[in-house]
């Protein structure tokens, strides 16, 4: 079963500098009208981790969910 | 990891642009120094003068913030003072390679237990972008608007040379790597040195066609090779490329060890 996490934004940190929305393998980040980012699929996260080692604001967490299913 | 409680928080958001990587090799260290395992009230973070020198107001350690380019000097004395503290000292191209050089190539040689990263995005950014001695050769900046001419500094093999007991090179664009580089110089006893490829979108990135944090890291990972992969390559391909990898890992003896030896043997009689 592959892993699945839970992403979220800190809004207050982000500079909407695009760089974790580049490098999800999953394409579920992207950054809103406003400069933000989003988390527009959160159902398929699967808890690699890539954007929040990237994230240069500490803007973005990354928790793996437990998997029920 | 959890960061959150390695941070200041309330000094949160940093001052950084948006994409600058000075963030991404901050939080490298931080999960470098969880990984040693150090009690936080024994771990001092030393930095000079640059936006790179910023960092340690960010982190909740022990902290000092001093003067350009002297930060491994100030490091030095606390090491030798109470040498049971970890010392980190965060530095920039400029702030390490250029004024701070010659103390960089000494705590080298004497291989005092310091553990210095140097934040190398080829610029000096807080003074809105002059050429360092890191800077590539051709490079734009604003004192060379017509292309640098200087051969830069290849810092991993010259403070090897100078005697360091642990030396790797990493890149933002390779993250988990240069965690890996953090852990394994923080776990060393002697010198360590650590340069992370950060990029300063602001200052180096418009001025040299990279118009992104995304583009300056697609150029990390374009132009980064391995060290082995390097060691088949002639000078002539290698030019330009960023070499990533563990340049020295050694066990000579620590400084501090060695004075703390000293001084036994004298008060015993021995000398
Ligand atoms: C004695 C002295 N000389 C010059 C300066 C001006 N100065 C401040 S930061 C800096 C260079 C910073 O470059 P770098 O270390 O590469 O850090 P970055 O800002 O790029 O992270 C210089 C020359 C200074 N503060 N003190
Ligand atoms: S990497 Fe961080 S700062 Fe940049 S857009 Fe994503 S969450 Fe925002
Ligand atoms: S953890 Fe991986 S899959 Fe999930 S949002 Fe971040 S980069 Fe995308
Ligand atoms: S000027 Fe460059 S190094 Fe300084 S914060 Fe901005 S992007 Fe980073």
């Amino acid at each position: 079963m592959p892993k699945k996490g839970e992403v979220s934004i800190i809004e207050k940190r982000c500079k909407g500098c695009n760089i974790c929305a580049t490098y999800c393998p999953k394409k579920i980040l992207g950054l809103r009208e406003d400069g933000k980012m989003e988390v527009k699929d959160p159902d398929n996260c699967i808890a690699c981790d890539l954007c929040e080692l990237r994230c240069p604001d500490y803007a973005i967490k990354v928790e793996v969910k437990e998997n029920n299913e | 990891m959890e960061l959150e409680k390695y941070f200041r928080e309330n000094k949160l958001p940093h001052i950084w642009c948006p994409g600058c990587g000075h963030g991404t090799v901050m939080s490298s260290i931080i999960r470098g120094i969880d990984k040693a395992g150090w009690d936080p009230n024994k771990v001092v973070v030393v930095s000079g003068i640059g936006c790179s020198s910023r960092a340690p107001g960010y982190m909740d350690f022990n902290t000092l913030h001093t003067v350009h380019g002297r930060a491994i000097a100030f490091a030095t004395g606390i090491k030798l003072a109470n040498p049971e503290l970890k010392v980190i000292v965060l530095t920039g191209d400029g702030d390490g390679a250029a004024i701070g050089g010659n103390h960089l190539i000494h705590a080298c040689r004497r291989n005092i237990g310091i553990k210095v990263v140097l934040f190398n995005n080829y610029i000096y950014g807080m003074t809105s972008g002059q050429y360092s001695p890191m800077t590539p050769e051709g490079s734009l900046a604003t004192t060379s608007p017509y292309g640098n001419i200087e051969p830069p500094f290849d810092l991993c093999e010259l403070t090897k040379s100078a005697n360091a007991n642990f030396v790797a090179r990493g890149t933002v664009y390779h993250t988990r790597p240069l965690i890996s580089y953090m852990e394994k110089a923080f776990a060393k006893d002697g010198f360590s040195y650590v340069e992370a490829i950060s990029q300063c979108p602001t200052y180096y990135g418009r001025r040299n066609r990279l118009k992104s944090p995304v583009e300056m890291l697609e150029w990390q990972k374009k132009n980064s090779v391995d060290i082995k992969k390097a060691a088949d390559m002639e000078p002539e391909e290698l030019q330009g490329k960023i070499v990533t990898g563990i340049f020295a890992d050694r066990e000579k003896e620590e400084y501090t060890a060695r004075y703390d030896r000293l001084i036994s043997e004298i008060q015993g009689g021995k000398k």
